[in-house]
């Protein structure tokens, strides 16, 4: 326990540190941009950016290793792998623009290719190099354990370019994942717009894929918007929390997995993420799974509560168990099924109402305030007094409520 | 049925369309077509729209109503033609123009407020560095004044009715403050409080100078909502003054038998009533 507050506190040592710091940052690039990409409904392309990232890893391994250099050389191989994404993204939005192809499917095609080929050349290298290990494997799943200081502050760079990119463009890319015929209307760039918020992924994707490893970064860049979506109905809002869900779970996976020897970084860091995403499935206050049902439970007591005190006001016999336990609870009527004195009040109100709503649809021709009859809502919540008074004229005199009862 | 001089006959009294686009019409289209696929969506089309005046783009389903705006507007891409905003091209004329798209054309469940909406007529003047300031709000705040829906700034546009949805889209082009609106469809679908609202709103701007070019599908207002008219169905089939342009003859000509005789002439009356 101790090692995973040693952890968090950034007491578990300088790489440790160096580490979550690094994820942290990571996380928050990753979840403010990707906002976009799930506003703009094509969260999928982000999982095809990161796939072809692997052929562009393994070629530049292969390029700098025949100059004479160091194979493993990070900044080497994330320009590799920033070319090959950026080939891998042009190819679908052109296979989408010049065929009937839906872009899905592009992005189905091009993410196995690039892929295969990746693997392909992870292994060749790994035969050639034998006894050497090459270490590329970790692109797939992220492993931070031989993090340098120069590994870090290219993330923190990248991380703090790519933030303030998002900060510059959220005006425009809002507008696009919104209405995008407007925007283009407005004489924005469409396409362009398109490409820069691509380009801001794939940039957030290659900084990030030596903490998360490629095949995980998809989760960074979406988990934290669709949880942020829970919690906000307004994009402005929705990018910064998804910065701050991605932050802290960047954070907190890095260090928890630091604790223990041997854990993958990106894989705890994804979990921790989807713990907050679970967390707000159920509990958020207005989206949330719970606030739903409760809403839904409410609003079938209200109209079991309706139907039931209309039959009382008809004398009709309520047959329905719900509303007869319901009645009961609410003291309207006693346990053998006749109306309580409140009950025969409450009944004769109801039935005034709806007695109210009838005048008024007839009174009303205008379809915006009459149209507002649900069954449920109050008369008094849509018409003014003296309205009411005057479909009350026209009512006649109260009719005894319950009188056979 | 089929009667190519149409066209031609509905401009009597009018000057032809020449080659070139009058400079003082707001919106002049030559020789426009657009094309999904290899199956012409609108075909060869001129129209010079009368400044300060409402004008109506008609004609059935699937005639090209809405690809002819977009394409005019550049929202999709033109196969061939010349469109002219206030003489210019349009590149030099979008602070002029607003867009009010159909409703139907955006998800409701976006995350923003009504008042988010309608401040994305003001991204432009902000840029993208600037910030939107308490003037801007105010004026965001104003245009939804005029559409009746000040009360609900802060509503979530996923809680608003149909019509609701067509006024804050009407705001939204309010706050650009254009000289040229044009409307995909203003009124599909909204209830009557909101068409009156709408086309009150559409007329003060006219009156106060500005041009309006609205795609329209209830035959029955044309009449009594605008001044000049444009039917197409793929070509241009007439255009002209209301009661030049829109007649018995020229809708036989655009829908063909999708209008029953029967109901031309109920167009014709109610149109003579307003």
């Amino acid at each position: 326990m101790s090692a995973i507050l040693d952890a968090l506190l950034l007491g578990a040592g300088y790489n440790a540190a160096l580490v979550a710091l690094g994820a942290g940052l990571l996380g928050v690039a990753a979840g403010a941009s990707g906002s976009f990409l799930f506003l703009r409904k094509r969260a999928l392309i982000s999982d095809a950016v990161a796939h072809a990232t692997l052929p562009g890893v393994g070629l530049a391994f292969i390029v700098m290793v025949a100059l004479g250099g160091d194979g493993r050389n990070l900044l080497g191989l994330l320009l590799g792998s920033a070319l090959s994404a950026g080939a891998g993204l042009l190819l679908i939005e052109w296979i989408a623009r010049r065929t009937r192809l839906p872009e899905d499917a592009a992005i189905g095609a091009v993410l196995g290719t690039f892929f295969g080929l990746g693997i392909v050349l992870l292994t060749v290298i790994q035969s050639l190099s034998a006894g050497r290990q090459a270490g590329l494997e970790g692109f797939l799943l992220g492993s931070t354990a031989g993090m340098l200081r120069a590994d870090a502050l290219v993330i923190a760079v990248g991380g703090t370019l790519a933030v303030a990119l998002t900060w510059l463009m959220r005006r425009p890319m809002t507008l696009v994942a919104f209405d995008a015929d407007y925007a283009a209307a407005l004489g924005y760039d469409i396409r362009r717009i398109d490409l820069a918020m691509m380009a801001l992924v794939m940039a957030v994707t290659v900084i990030g894929l030596k903490v998360v490893g490629l095949i995980l970064i998809v989760a960074m860049l979406i988990i934290p918007a669709v949880t942020a979506r829970f919690w906000t109905d307004r994009s402005g809002r929705l990018i910064w929390i998804a910065g701050g869900l991605g932050g802290v779970s960047g954070y907190l996976g890095a260090a928890l997995s630091s604790a223990a020897p041997n854990m993958p970084t990106g894989p705890i860091i994804v979990l921790v993420a989807a713990g907050m995403f679970t967390l707000s499935l159920f509990l958020a206050p207005v989206r949330g799974v719970a606030a739903a049902l409760l809403r839904r439970r409410r609003f079938q007591a209200r109209v079991h509560r309706r139907q039931g005190l209309l039959a009382l006001a008809h004398g009709e016999p309520i047959r329905e168990p719900y509303t007869l336990r319901l009645l009961t609870r609410q003291g309207l009527i006693r346990p053998d099924g006749v109306a309580t004195e409140a009950g025969r009040a409450q009944a004769a109100r109801v039935l005034r109402d709806e007695h109210r709503w009838a005048k008024a649809r007839e009174v009303h021709q205008d379809a915006g305030l009459s149209g507002r009859y649900d069954g449920l809502t109050p008369i008094e919540e849509v018409f003014t007094p003296d309205e009411i008074a005057e479909f009350d004229r026209r009512l006649g005199p109260p009719v005894i409520v319950g009188g056979a009862a | 049925m089929h009667r190519p001089d149409l066209a031609i006959a509905a401009h009597d009294g009018q000057a032809l369309p020449t080659d070139t686009c009058p400079a003082d019409s707001p919106l002049a289209v030559r020789g426009l077509t657009v094309s999904y696929g290899e199956k012409p969506a609108v075909f060869s089309v001129d129209a010079t729209f009368p400044a300060r005046a409402m004008s109506a783009i008609i004609g059935p389903n699937g005639a090209g109503k809405s690809t002819f705006l977009k394409a005019a507007l550049g929202v999709v891409p033109r196969l061939s033609g010349e469109v002219r905003v206030f003489g210019t091209p349009i590149e030099k004329a979008r602070d002029r123009i607003a867009y009010v798209p159909q409703r139907a054309s955006v998800d409701w469940d976006f995350p923003a407020t009504v008042l988010d909406v309608v401040q994305m007529g003001l991204y432009r003047r902000v840029g993208l560095l600037g910030r939107m300031s308490g003037r801007m709000r105010a004026l965001a705040l104003d245009c939804l004044g005029r559409v009746g829906m000040a009360d609900f700034a802060h509503r979530q546009i996923g809680q608003l009715s149909g019509g609701q949805q067509q006024r804050v889209f009407l705001a939204r082009a309010l706050a650009q403050d254009a000289d040229l609106y044009l409307l995909d469809e203003p009124f599909a679908g909204v209830d009557a409080a909101t068409e009156r609202a709408i086309i009150d709103v559409l007329k003060g701007l006219r009156d106060a100078g500005k041009s309006v070019v609205a795609v329209h599908h209830d035959l029955s207002t044309v009449r009594g909502y605008f001044d000049h008219a444009f039917l197409i169905n793929v070509r241009r089939m007439a255009e002209g003054p209301v009661e030049t342009a829109f007649t018995a003859e020229t809708l036989h000509a655009t829908y063909g038998g999708r209008l029953a005789t029967t109901q031309i002439d109920e167009v014709m009356l109610s149109g003579g009533a307003a």
